[in-house]
């Protein structure tokens, strides 16, 4: 089943990138397994739980319905790109001071996905926010926590 | 045996919210989770799953697969190393090694009957692809109701069962036993009022957002080194030595961040797979992932099942007696919450005279695993109905019924177990001050439809076994080595626990969890048993650490160690006024003899036993079904809260899955016994827009069986929601719904037929 390997240059967390990849690699099996940053978590690998959140030119999307193809040329972010020398960005500080995560694996999708809104709308409702997040599935803490963080983390930005 | 503790009142650690040591890791995309394992060489592998809910295997043929480029290895049950004398072997060990590689007889849909490994993922799956498989189809069986009926086909054709202490063949109930307490039968003769009721449920799954996945790799010299996700490295690691028939000293099991597990990752499916894959690979390390519809055809749902409740009461308001009948699909193989249902069903009620019959039922579904108060949920929905229904027919005030029939101290469960020291009227009583309770529901939409319910919820919680180990730094900071899988802020109530002890800020406490050669037996995180029993664990191994540091002060003063005192992080002499903290001892300690560790390890009998209410406040759209739980609040007593932030977390999230299981979640089946809503969107668990806010009151009883109080916390709150939800659709509707989940569709029914 040989196939001919796609060239992708892309930019990830502000780094120009290159990788050879199969044509039909997801962005997320990429970032994973080529690239080497596997804070973006799979949880299903169809688009239903939010956990490889990433985001692409501004665009949160899931990165387990990306191809890795696709990026070429594009500005990928993930939670790996979050954190600056000056420490944790606002989000994640809000995160752990609201105790927004217990098992953690949702995380870097919620943390990737409220960034994306927060770029954009810097002071959100709850509802706004609830509206938002709700393609990222959490198990564990009921979202509470994780919007109460969010709120938080608006306010300190 | 048992020490009593008195509650100490003041604490400076013990109820404080500090940033959990893993947080860091965790918010930055650095925790290694099971999938993110990387081993140099590392190679895939992939399970070939049965299409059919049952089917005898006729044939396998593995021949194209292994032919294929990239493919090391394709193996079946008859790899398995114990399987090459099935007749030694234990039955429950066979049962277990035949759910993760059937023999002979698939008994689910998604039942492994091979594996493959190859160079990659992909070409692992392809490979699966060309494994020719032939099966001879037979009849589903559904349900509990197909699982007794006469002539059922039977899943298990060597079966021995228990029933009442006779040994039976032939048949899908894997047991039945009985509890009985006073005279139930003759008792309800002197009931004023009965009530029965019979409530079916479905199936569902825990639903934890990371799917199962291991690496393995077996070496050259025999030793096995493994990764996977789960709340239990030492269960893996001897389960997976029995199935390999290894020496458990020749496994060693690493511990890995698990991303969630609510009981579902207590069971090991993937890690022998990939270790009998990695032998056959020359020795190359593998990993496996499961992938998400695997994971709800192939791992641990819930128990659905069938419970009819019986309870009498006299004029006087008191229960008299009660007989609860529960058959648990434990799903394909023996071992559903049976054991636990039949004690969770009346334990929060002081009844004279019960009788309990419990049936371990047969299915040709995944088999059980499990879920957060394993089968108090199920139970529960159906008593707590019926106590509601109870309550509305006498006009009786729901929560003074609760609290005159309340279990206390002294009260005997189903099983015969006296309670110690509780806290349910406690419980009870707050949920009756609450705001909650005292203010009207918000009627927002008059096109919409209102109600509020309430009911309770018991869980016993765990003890077991567990290990602290405690290394004095030179700096004075304390390495803290512990054995738990931290499903959500575990490492730092433990470490909270020490530092209380030590007097210590927690910060100068370093928890790691080390592999399975690197500390002592822990038993699985689950039971709501870690920050109680590794806590505990803890707090021992730090008064051990006192001892021993107080040897050494009593060297560098030269002073008897009986005239060393210690309080708060520091050493003082009864005679003389020194007086040194523990840093600074850090620093001299070297020539008072070396190091100081201590190390503590507990195998813990009894736990505190927790009590929950929920009171749920329900919005209905009469003319879609739609339901919305606009208002919810969890009253729990928490014997302490060690770490008031997720002891909160856990009652939330419990809440949450708890209000998910009634209105929205099961395992639809199929005519032919196979699950039809096999991913996410389908199988609909609640989102951030679904959920209210749920204020939670935290009732603290302290359990004087342990230093600082604590119960456990994670498993009671997801028991009350489903009868809570339930009465308030009653409530609203004026119909009650005996089945979940509650859905649209049932809840148009109640009111389309009143
Ligand atoms: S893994 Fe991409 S949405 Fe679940
Ligand atoms: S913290 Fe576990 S799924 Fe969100």
């Amino acid at each position: 089943m040989a196939t001919d390997k796609i060239h992708v240059k892309t930019t990830i967390n502000g780094r120009p990138e290159e990788f050879l990849t199969d044509p039909y690699v997801s962005l997320l099996d990429a970032l994973r397994e080529i690239v080497g940053l596997t804070g973006s978590k799979e949880g299903c690998l169809d688009g239903n739980c939010g956990a490889c959140t990433v985001n692409v030119n501004g665009r949160i999307v899931d990165s387990c319905l990306v191809l890795a193809a696709e990026v070429d040329g594009q500005k990928v972010e993930t939670v790996e790109g979050m954190a600056s020398a000056d420490g944790l960005h606002p989000l994640q500080q809000a995160f752990l001071e609201e105790a927004a995560l217990q098992c953690g694996i949702c995380t870097p999708g919620f943390l990737v996905a409220s960034k994306g809104l927060l770029d954009n709308e810097p002071n959100p409702s709850e509802g706004r926010i609830r509206h938002w997040l709700a393609g990222n599935l959490c198990r564990c803490t009921g979202y509470e926590n994780i919007i109460k963080a969010v709120k938080k983390a608006a306010e300190n930005s | 045996m048992t020490i009593n503790f008195e509650s100490k009142k003041k604490y400076n650690v013990i109820g404080t919210n500090p940033i959990r040591h893993d947080g860091y890791d965790k918010v930055t995309g650095r925790a290694i989770y099971g999938a993110d394992v990387k081993l140099p060489g590392l190679i895939w592998g992939e399970v070939l799953r049965s299409p059919y809910a049952h089917a005898r295997i006729k044939s396998i043929d593995t021949s194209k697969a292994e032919k294929m480029d990239g493919v090391f290895a394709v193996i079946t049950s008859k790899d398995i190393p114990i399987n090459k004398n099935r007749s030694g072997i234990d039955v429950n060990l066979k049962r277990d090694v035949d759910n993760i590689l059937a023999y002979e007889k698939v008994l689910y849909k998604g039942h492994p009957v091979a594996a493959v490994s190859a160079a990659d993922r992909n070409t692992a799956k392809e490979a699966c692809k060309l494994i020719e498989v032939k099966y001879e189809i037979l009849e589903p069986v559904k349900n509990v109701d197909e699982a007794i009926a006469k002539n059922a086909p039977i899943l298990l054709e060597d079966i021995e069962a228990d029933h009442l202490g006779k040994t039976v063949n032939n048949t899908n109930i894997a047991k039945h036993f009985r509890h009985e307490l006073g005279d139930a039968n003759n008792e309800f003769k002197n009931s004023d009022y009965i009530l029965e009721k019979e409530f079916n449920l479905q199936m569902v799954h825990q639903g934890y957002i990371e799917p199962h996945n291991a690496t393995a790799h077996w070496d050259e010299n025999d030793h096995l080194s493994l990764w996977s996700s789960t709340q239990g490295m030492f269960a893996v690691r001897d389960l997976t030595a029995g199935f390999l028939d290894l020496p458990i000293s020749k496994v060693t099991s690493n511990y890995v961040e698990i991303g969630g597990g609510f009981g579902g990752k207590t069971k090991v499916y993937l890690p022998p797979v990939a270790a009998i894959l990695s032998k056959k690979s020359g020795h190359k390390p593998v990993k496996i992932i499961m992938d998400r519809i695997s994971v709800f055809q192939g791992s641990g749902p819930a128990p659905g099942g069938k419970i009819i409740v019986k309870i009498g009461v006299t004029n006087e308001g008191k229960i008299n007696s009660g007989a609860v009948d529960i058959k648990l699909e434990a799903g394909a193989y023996p071992g559903s919450a049976i054991p636990a249902a039949a004690v969770c069903c009346l334990a929060c009620y002081n009844i004279p005279n019960i009788r309990v019959d419990a049936y371990d039922v047969l299915v040709n579904k995944p088999k059980s695993a499990a879920y957060r108060a394993p089968g108090s949920p199920q139970v529960s929905f159906a008593v707590e109905s019926v106590i509601d229904e109870i309550c509305e027919k006498m006009t009786w005030d729901k929560i003074d019924f609760r609290i005159a029939n309340a279990s206390k101290e002294g009260t005997r469960k189903p099983d015969g177990v006296l309670y110690h020291k509780i806290g349910f009227i406690e419980t009870l009583e707050a949920a009756k001050n609450s705001d909650h309770w005292n203010s009207k529901i918000d009627k927002k939409d008059k096109n919409k439809i209102y109600g509020r319910g309430i009911a309770c919820g018991y869980w016993h919680n765990g003890g077991n076994r567990s290990t602290v180990d405690l290394i004095l730094q030179d700096d004075g900071n304390i390495a803290l080595n512990e054995g738990s899988a931290d499903i959500g802020g575990t490492r730092t109530s433990i470490s909270m626990q020490v530092a209380e002890t030590l007097g210590m800020p927690v910060e100068s406490i370093h928890p790691s969890i080390p592999d399975t050669d690197k500390i002592g037996f822990t038993a699985t995180t689950g039971g709501s048993r870690t920050t109680y029993a590794t806590g505990y664990a803890g707090w021992e191994a730090a008064n051990k650490l006192i001892e021993e540091m107080k040897k050494r002060v009593s060297i560098l003063w030269e002073e008897p160690e009986e005239e060393i005192d210690f309080a708060d992080g520091n050493f003082y002499s009864k005679k003389s006024d020194l007086k040194m903290n523990i840093e600074e001892l850090a620093t001299k300690i070297n020539p008072t003899g070396g190091p100081v560790t201590s190390t503590a390890s507990v195998n813990l009998s009894a736990a505190g036993n927790g009590f929950g209410i929920g009171i749920c406040d329900l919005e209905i759209d009469p003319h879609t079904g739609k339901t919305d739980v606009i208002r919810y609040t969890a009253v729990q007593d928490v014997g302490k809260a060690i770490y008031p932030q997720y002891a909160e977390g856990q009652i939330r999230g419990g809440a949450v899955q708890g209000i998910g299981w009634a209105l929205n979640e099961e395992y639809y089946i199929e005519k032919d016994g196979t699950m039809a809503n096999t991913s996410f969107l389908d199988y609909r668990m609640p989102t951030a827009l679904d959920m209210p806010n749920i204020d939670v009151i935290m009732v603290e009883v302290a359990n004087p069986l342990h230093p600082f109080g604590v119960r456990g916390v994670g498993e009671v709150p997801i028991v009350p929601p489903l009868a809570a939800v339930g009465n308030a659709i009653k409530d609203a509707t004026g119909s009650r719904i005996y089945s979940t989940p509650m859905k649209p569709r049932k809840i148009l029914e109640v009111i389309d037929n009143g």
